[in-house]
């Protein structure tokens, strides 16, 4: 085994292959649930209430996760065609398109097997508002119940107690009775809780991995790795036991790469020295992610935080989910996801990440779908470059529309971005002489 | 000329709607001393802010004539238009006289917006004003009522007079003589379009936005009267369309009027939406506070933009085009616009089932050029008439 093939198979070895079973087996179950009467329930990763579901033995069904995966096995192009072909606009989110273009050709999920109906959609709306159209849209096609949580934003960067009450209020009176009639259990207070104490001990390993890019070299790429470590405890996993095992032994390896000093594990194995350290702000591309990962890592770049991964929760300002207060709890959990958060705080979040993971400055990845993530960011960027002192840059492309990924183009502007981080560098270092 | 001549109060309206300066909004200003406080689209309660002393200000981006200088460095090509010529505005200090802006719960365009807004201008007061999308009373209500109040008490220690029932009962008895006048003049553009062409209502409705309710509403009377008198409004042989999509960013004065001298009667629309974002009067009677946040919860307007529970799709626009009688819908929305354009497809479904023709364009508020929807309004037109003549 010559050094390459030798880290490609520790890498197989390692918690990613873990991370891949279980969310085969999740697909599996969901294509077996007609024959085994298990019901799920269609919701969006932000402000996902997993644990709840979970305690009405509900099974959760992403659609983005579904267009994100499409665009991985290349077949998303084809699906916003057939989209567009049906008077879906050019201008609106891919992932919305992604998923009704699949719809229509068998909702065929990432394994091969068909994707069950759902039992129950559930508009759980946190962060974006292209969510409540998307149901609207879904709603037509199926026979389904809709149950909507408003989550309200966090105009004034804060969670207020009225905030609060309205989520925990719709929770009691609106969501819990949707699935009690949906699955025909009564709400069970305890499981939940039980669930939760999951979900937070899962969370301390997943900061404790995030964290770990501190190190120098960092010992993950926090944004193209990232997604990984957040595919369980965004998707269908947060308060199993699975997740929990699943983030212990990760937590494990990853400190152990630390103890032994390397970096990062990227598609073609172990990266090379690390010459820069990026924040990233904005979700990657999922047509060409192999891609566009190696774009970074030839360069010697690697991501030290990004925002990406705290779509699905934040948990390194220190919430974690807290079981003796189920519901509140959920409520905070929403209403904290990134995408819910304003403007100020997401700078202030950023500005945070270059200046303790020690970066060489912010990259946003700006995503034509997603006026959610996108609208604001060149303001972001001039706010975090001027409180920083760390260059900043721009480059744009879209979640799973392969035409707005022009590799070129974002190659030249990667290595003008790191060239600008050289002459940054070059020009300090010659003040300091 | 007499004050009551209908072209005349147009042109006027007109001036208002391109005046850039907020001129009308700065004597106000001078003369009261009270707060003007801007929103963006769709709907604000602008019954408190009334009550409180304060004028509101419809902000609804820039038209076809603002130059557009530092807004498009905060904005990539792929997001419609609005925000980037209200930052403009902003900036350029077109909007110094607003002692701030109130963001309401629209798309994440606006909804971001708030941040920046926030974060360039940090001395006014900026505000998200989250709407409910859940509307029972005791969730929605009391959530939305909250945020009311929270409002109203920004606005008190920004210097507004404190918010006090009477004086909100009394705002809501100004607010419903002007929606009762709105609602004269659309209806009487139902019956006689020739009698109020959509470009003089749009403008007039612009003026609107930014003129205290108290002069807007002697406008409008004085516009219908104007109307009613003038003989020389005459009946054409135009189609009657529905015109939907534009509830946000507004598509230019240019292409209304292109509309209209392709052959279109709009009898319908949803442009300026806030004058009409309530179906009926606000009751005024019992608690008024109450009845502010009840008539946003069950009297609104069904908007691509508010979460439509059981009801189904497009339902609403039928009855519509019913009510109108117009003989077909142009689906007309800024290109970009997320709530717009995911919901055109559904509704386009269900006006197909009732058998309406339609057509579909887009456009930005700073288009100039026409010709391709001329043509296209123009065919529709056609067609339309030719098959209402067989
Ligand atoms: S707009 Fe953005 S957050 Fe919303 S569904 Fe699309 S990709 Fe997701
Ligand atoms: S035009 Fe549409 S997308 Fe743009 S701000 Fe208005 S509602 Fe949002």
């Amino acid at each position: 085994m010559n050094k390459k093939e030798e880290s490609k198979a520790a890498q197989k070895d390692s918690s990613q292959i873990r991370q891949k079973n279980m969310i085969a087996a999740h697909y599996s179950r969901l294509a077996r649930a007609p024959e085994t009467g298990e019901k799920c329930a269609y919701t969006f990763v932000p402000g996902n209430l997993t644990e709840l579901l979970r305690s009405f033995d509900l099974l959760p069904v992403l659609p983005e996760i579904n267009a994100l995966q499409s665009a991985m096995r290349g077949k998303s192009r084809d699906y916003i065609r057939l989209a567009e072909k049906a008077g879906h606009s050019e201008d609106v989110c891919t992932y919305v398109k992604c998923d009704l273009g699949m719809m229509e050709s068998g909702n065929i999920g990432p394994t091969g097997e068909r994707l069950p109906d759902p039992d129950l959609l559930l508009l759980s709306y946190t962060g974006c508002f292209t969510f409540m159209k998307w149901f609207e849209i879904l709603r037509e096609e199926y026979d389904a119940p809709v149950a909507m949580l408003h989550v309200p934003y966090q105009g004034d960067g804060e969670i207020t107690d009225s905030m609060r009450k309205y989520v925990v209020d719709q929770l009691r009176n609106k969501v819990i009775p949707a699935m009690e009639k949906v699955s025909g259990r009564a709400y069970d207070e305890d499981r939940l809780k039980e669930e939760l104490a999951r979900s937070a001990k899962a969370e301390d390993d997943l900061v404790a991995v995030l964290e770990s890019a501190r190190n120098k070299p960092s010992p993950i790429d926090a944004y193209f790795g990232g997604v990984y470590y957040i595919g369980p405890i965004f998707t269908a996993f947060r308060g199993s036991e699975e997740a929990v095992g699943y983030y212990e032994a990760l937590r494990a390896e990853i400190e152990e790469r630390v103890r032994l000093g390397k970096g990062p594990i990227t598609p073609d194995g172990e990266m090379g020295p690390e010459k820069y350290r990026i924040v990233v702000e904005g979700p990657p591309n999922w047509t060409s992610f192999r891609e566009f990962w190696r774009m970074f890592a030839e360069e010697g770049a690697v991501v030290v935080a990004s925002s990406y991964t705290k779509v699905g929760g934040v948990y390194d300002n220190g919430f974690r989910h807290d079981p003796s207060r189920p519901l509140e709890t959920l409520a905070e959990y929403c209403m904290g996801c990134y995408t819910n958060l304003n403007l100020p705080s997401r700078v202030d979040m950023l500005v945070r990440y270059v200046e303790e993971y020690e970066a060489d400055g912010l990259l946003i990845n700006s995503i034509k779908s997603c006026n959610s993530f996108s609208a604001g960011q060149l303001m972001m960027l001039r706010e975090v470059e001027n409180r920083t002192g760390k260059p900043g840059g721009f480059i744009e492309s879209d979640l799973v529309d392969p035409r707005y990924f022009s590799a070129a183009n974002i190659k030249n502007r990667l290595e003008s971005y790191f060239q600008m981080i050289e002459q940054k560098r070059a020009g300090v270092a010659a003040r300091g002489a | 000329m007499s004050a009551a001549d209908p072209k005349t109060l147009a042109e006027r309206s007109e001036e208002i709607y391109r005046d850039y300066e907020f001129t009308t909004v700065r004597r106000w200003k001078e003369r009261t001393g009270g707060l003007a406080i801007g929103y963006m689209p769709i709907y604000v309660p602008r019954e408190l802010l009334h009550a409180q002393g304060c004028l509101p200000v419809g902000i609804l981006g820039g038209g076809d004539d603002l130059e557009i200088i530092r807004g498009d460095a905060f904005y990539q090509s792929y997001i419609c238009h609005i925000p980037r010529s209200t930052i403009e505005l902003g900036l350029n200090g077109s909007l110094d006289c607003l002692d701030g802006m109130l963001f309401p719960a629209i798309c994440d365009v606006i909804r971001n917006l708030s941040g920046i807004w926030k974060l360039k201008f940090p001395d006014k007061l900026s505000r998200y004003l989250d709407v409910p999308q859940v509307f029972e009373p005791e969730l929605g209500g009391m959530f939305y009522r909250h945020e009311l109040e929270e409002l109203a008490s920004e606005l008190e220690r920004r210097g507004a007079k404190p918010l006090e029932p009477e004086a909100l009962r009394e705002s809501i008895r100004v607010f419903n003589e002007n929606r009762a006048l709105v609602r004269e003049v659309y209806d009487l553009r139902i019956r006689e379009p020739w009698k109020v062409p959509s470009a003089e209502l749009y403008v007039l409705m612009r003026a609107g936005l930014v003129l205290p309710v108290e002069e807007f509403t002697a406008m409008l009377r004085e516009y219908l009267d104007g109307v009613r008198a003038d003989e020389d409004r005459k009946p054409m042989d135009q189609a009657r369309i529905l015109l939907t999509g534009s509830f946000c960013e507004q598509p230019p004065l240019g292409l209304i009027k292109t509309l209209e001298r392709a052959g279109c009667y709009i009898v319908d629309d949803d442009l300026v939406q806030i004058h009409r974002w309530l179906l009926h009067d606000i009751p005024e009677d019992g608690d008024p506070m109450d009845r502010l946040v009840q008539a946003f919860l069950d009297d609104s307007m069904e908007s691509p933009t508010r979460y439509i529970d059981e009801r189904g799709k497009g339902k609403e626009l039928v009855e519509r085009v019913e009510g109108s009688r117009a003989e077909g819908v142009i689906f007309c929305a800024p290109s970009f616009c997320d709530p717009a354009l995911l919901d055109q497809p559904m509704v386009v479904k269900a006006v197909e089932k009732a058998g309406i023709p339609w057509t579909a364009f887009k456009y930005a508020e700073n288009n100039g050029q026409f010709q391709v929807i001329r043509e296209q309004a123009g065919t529709f037109a056609d067609s339309i008439k030719l098959w209402s003549g067989v």
